[in-house]
């Protein structure tokens, strides 16, 4: 009888499941640790409030956008404990006991979806918003309310993958979790429904995020901003959301169906009564092959802007630049067979799909070409985001070559599972998108924070960055040639490839130290940050976004521009036109509204509940999300207004401080 | 921009976005229409389309969806119009028709579980019951909105705001009309001839 209640209650929760092995809770106990000193610090330094009312439930994009970094580098330091473990491990081979096995699979499917889903989507999304509607010349995103609710939706997603430390375990299953490995049959406990809840409720907050920006960008734009006279930045989100609304319905459905063969006992994907397994695959990936070019569209439209305003040049090839974009865009739906070559679909499905993926990587050296003969006779500046820039070229390269390799089905037969895969997309993804994001942080943050960053720190860390990345990946090509296989914790000594990890280990450990380098500058740079004050443009900056105070006033524009060409702030720098007095409008701002976090926190409810099979709060959770969406959305007055005079008034402000700045640096 | 024009443009972005998100919403149903393509001969042994499908009961069932669609659409036109009491009609009678419908289902689901043929028992079922209970569950989502229009068209009699609200309604409507042709067709019509 009480065990009925107990378990109508709690669902499968049970004590036991809060028990750990000492490496697990000791980073479990580190994790709460660090959150409940969190909640003293603040509670004692009485910030409650001031948390709550200027970044909790703010809507608007630049707090949000800080909002995605911050948890985005969280998420960084965990992904990267977690891929110090693994090279340990491989290093160690099981001459000491570090970790056993059902830990070392658990950890390394934690580094995959933690890294994509919550590092990678998380800055693409953070600096989206920093970003995007001051470029285009705009005040806000669309739907600023639906704004917040994807930011929760995504953190509710990051403290749910972050769980199994405390309670209960993750998945085993890798980062994309096969059926039938994933099924209940192989899977019985809670790690994969950890996964999945974790990945659907972030992956709706993504869906929802793709959305807005689509429709920020199309309608917001400032006057006389064609489509064709967009920043390449601008444009690189446009595709990349537009990739967004077709792909990650798909992960939605996914997920989902596996959901329903686990809780519900369904046949999609189970080895029996008519199931398909291969189904799985073929699904995940028509999500999962854009993905990756969703996350790398958005890094390369960082490049463009960097690398035109470190060369005091414009773009190189700005129309190819956008069709290349787009023609990538479009290319990357009709690749996803090359991940599962070895299906046995045929010789002549597997050459179809190698083919296709061999001709994205024409539209993609395009771009490289473009962004090298932008440097040609550039003036070129060799500040940090340039020296990101030139790291990208060197291993984005290098990764676009193996991935050209792999594209040809019979050499993915002999590489299929490696190491060498492993090294190819690690070359992609941080060299690419991580590199991407890095120079655009260093670029940026002037624009959002008021100062620039510490230049020889930053120069450090790329330098560790960069070298430590080569060591650690370059063995793993050598090692997948060997016949390495991925996601081994132990191997036979006699193989002789203890070496080349060691190598690869010590790579990882120069990447920490990097990293470790990009911590200290930043809190080195806000320490000091009376000493590198800027104004609104360090960079000799050439769009829209460099026009505006830094940081930014909420209202962005308070007259909006008129655009006549591309670079258009470039243009209003070079025709100095008389200045006359700006008339000032009144602005509608949205209210701060603590909906978002609420739907937020049912959501982690809603998912929580499914996990652990606790029915009644399952219900609870969603009645509570769509009570209080709701409540939200019939109100009929979302936005006040900030009246001309105030605006006036805070521009008066911005100028005498600018002002002030430049007689202090003359 | 004056607040009037603004008011405007922000209508006129809600209405892109939801355009944008019954798109996704239609590669959300697109995937499980594959997932039931592929599976749709999954029946490991037992009862397929055929042998479970009531074709003029779903018959019915469509004809009621399809009518509910077309009375949506007078709601809206008579909102337009400012007729009051018209309004309120056709809404009620959308209501009733969604609700119909929706109880239709459970209905067919109920039998099918009541004779052992639930989602549990093949990879075919599987895939229809999901495909089906998916419609099912955008159909209860609608008519909960629904209520809330009737209700807050009945309170604010009316306001700008909430008719443009019946607007974006009427396109989820239809649009799951759309959807359901396709389940008849090709679930139930193609699916359930021998």
């Amino acid at each position: 009888m009480f065990d009925d209640i107990l378990k109508a209650v709690f669902g499968r929760l049970t004590l036991q499941d809060f028990i750990h092995e000492p490496i697990m809770a000791g980073a479990g106990i580190a994790m709460v640790g660090a959150l409940v000193l969190a909640i003293i610090g603040i509670t004692f330094f009485k910030r409650w409030k001031w948390l709550w009312r200027n970044w909790l439930t703010s809507l608007d994009p630049k707090k949000i956008g800080v909002m995605y970094l911050i948890i985005s580098v969280i998420m960084l330091l965990r992904g990267l404990a977690d891929a110090m473990l693994i090279r340990a491990q491989q290093v160690l081979n099981g001459s000491t006991e570090l970790l056993n096995s059902d830990h070392f699979q658990q950890i390394f499917s934690a580094h995959g979806s933690i890294m994509i889903f919550f590092v990678a989507m998380g800055v693409i999304f953070g600096i989206f918003n920093l970003i995007v509607p001051s470029q285009i010349g705009s005040r806000d995103v669309a739907f600023p309310f639906l704004n917040s609710v994807s930011f929760w939706l995504f953190a509710a997603g990051m403290i749910l993958i972050n769980m199994p430390m405390v309670v209960g375990e993750f998945s085993t299953a890798g980062w994309l979790a096969y059926p039938p490995l994933s099924g209940l049959e192989y899977s019985p406990g809670v790690g994969v429904d950890y996964w999945i809840w974790s990945l659907q409720i972030a992956g709706i907050g993504s869906l929802l995020t793709g959305i807005n920006f689509f429709v920020t960008i199309i309608k917001m734009r400032a006057p006389g901003m064609s489509l064709m006279k967009m920043p390449i930045f601008t444009w690189s989100v446009l595709t990349s959301v537009a990739m967004i609304m077709f792909a990650f319905p798909v992960l939605t459905a996914t997920l989902g169906l596996l959901a329903l063969d686990r809780t519900l006992g369904m046949h999609f994907f189970t080895s029996m009564a008519g199931g398909n397994p291969m189904m799985y695959v073929n699904l995940i990936w028509a999500w999962g092959h854009p993905e990756v070019y969703i996350l790398v569209l958005p890094a390369f439209g960082i490049f463009s802007e960097v690398v035109a305003t470190f060369s005091k040049k414009r773009i190189f090839g700005y129309t190819s630049m956008v069709v290349a974009l787009i023609a990538i865009a479009i290319l990357s739906f009709t690749v996803w067979l090359h991940h599962f070559f070895t299906m046995g679909a045929g010789a002549d499905v597997n050459t179809f799909f190698g083919i296709m993926t061999m001709v994205i990587a024409i539209p993609t050296g395009v771009k490289v070409f473009n962004w090298i003969f932008t440097m040609y006779r550039g003036r070129v500046e060799f500040k940090t985001p340039m020296m990101w820039f030139m790291g990208f070229i060197v291993t984005f390269t290098l990764g676009g070559l193996t991935g050209v390799m792999l594209s040809v089905p019979a050499v993915d037969f002999q590489l299929h599972n490696s190491l060498f895969l492993v090294a190819h997309f690690h070359n992609m993804i941080v060299g690419g998108v991580l590199f991407g994001a890095f120079a655009g942080f260093s670029y940026w943050f002037p624009k959002f924070t008021g100062f620039t960053l510490n230049e020889t720190l930053g120069k450090f860390a790329f330098w560790f960055w960069i070298i430590g990345f080569l060591l650690a990946f370059v063995p793993l090509y050598i090692l997948g040639f060997m016949g390495a296989t991925r996601r081994l914790d132990h191997y036979d000594p006699s193989m002789g490839w203890q070496g080349l990890f060691i190598v690869a280990g010590l790579g990882v450990a120069l990447i920490c130290v990097g990293v470790f380098f990009q911590l200290f500058q930043i809190a080195y740079s806000i320490w000091k940050r009376k000493e590198n004050l800027v104004t609104n443009d360090p960079w000799d900056g050439r769009t829209l976004e460099w026009s505006i105070a830094s940081p930014p006033p909420e209202y962005n524009f308070a007259v909006v521009p008129t655009v006549t060409t591309r670079d258009a702030f470039w243009e209003m720098k070079q025709t100095k036109k008389k200045a006359t007095e700006p008339e000032y409008e009144d602005i509608w701002l949205p209210k701060n509204s603590g909906a978002g976090i609420i739907v937020g926190l049912f959501a982690l409810l809603f998912g929580t509940a499914i996990i652990w099979h606790m029915w009644w709060l399952a219900v609870v959770g969603l009645i509570g999300v769509t009570i209080t969406l709701i409540i939200k959305l019939s109100d009929d007055e979302p936005d006040y207004k900030l009246t001309a005079a105030k605006v006036a008034k805070h521009e008066v402000m911005l100028k005498n401080a600018k002002l002030k700045l430049q007689e202090k640096t003359v | 921009m004056t607040r009037a024009e603004e008011e405007v443009a922000i209508h006129e972005k809600k209405a892109l976005g939801f355009w944008i998100y019954l798109m996704t919403d239609c590669v959300l149903f697109a995937t499980l229409f594959a997932t039931f393509a592929v599976l749709r001969n999954a029946t490991a042994g037992g009862p397929g389309g055929p042998e479970l499908f009531d074709l003029p009961f779903v018959l019915i069932e469509t004809m009621i969806l399809l009518t509910s669609s077309f009375t949506i659409g007078m709601a809206l036109l008579a909102s337009l119009r400012g007729l009051k009491k018209q309004t309120f009609v056709w809404l009620f009678v959308t209501f009733a028709l969604g609700v119909v419908f929706l109880s239709m289902e459970l209905y067919e689901f109920m039998v099918l579980i009541g004779e052992g043929h639930g989602p549990q028992q093949s990879a075919f079922l599987s895939a229809y019951f999901t495909l089906v209970a998916t419609h099912g569950i955008h159909i209860a989502i609608g008519l909960l909105w629904m209520s809330i229009v009737i209700v807050r068209l009945w309170r604010h009699n009316f306001k700008k705001t909430d008719v443009n609200r019946l607007a974006l309604l009427g396109l989820f409507w239809h649009f799951l009309d759309v959807i359901w042709i396709f389940i008849f067709s090709f679930v139930y019509l193609i699916g359930g001839m021998a």
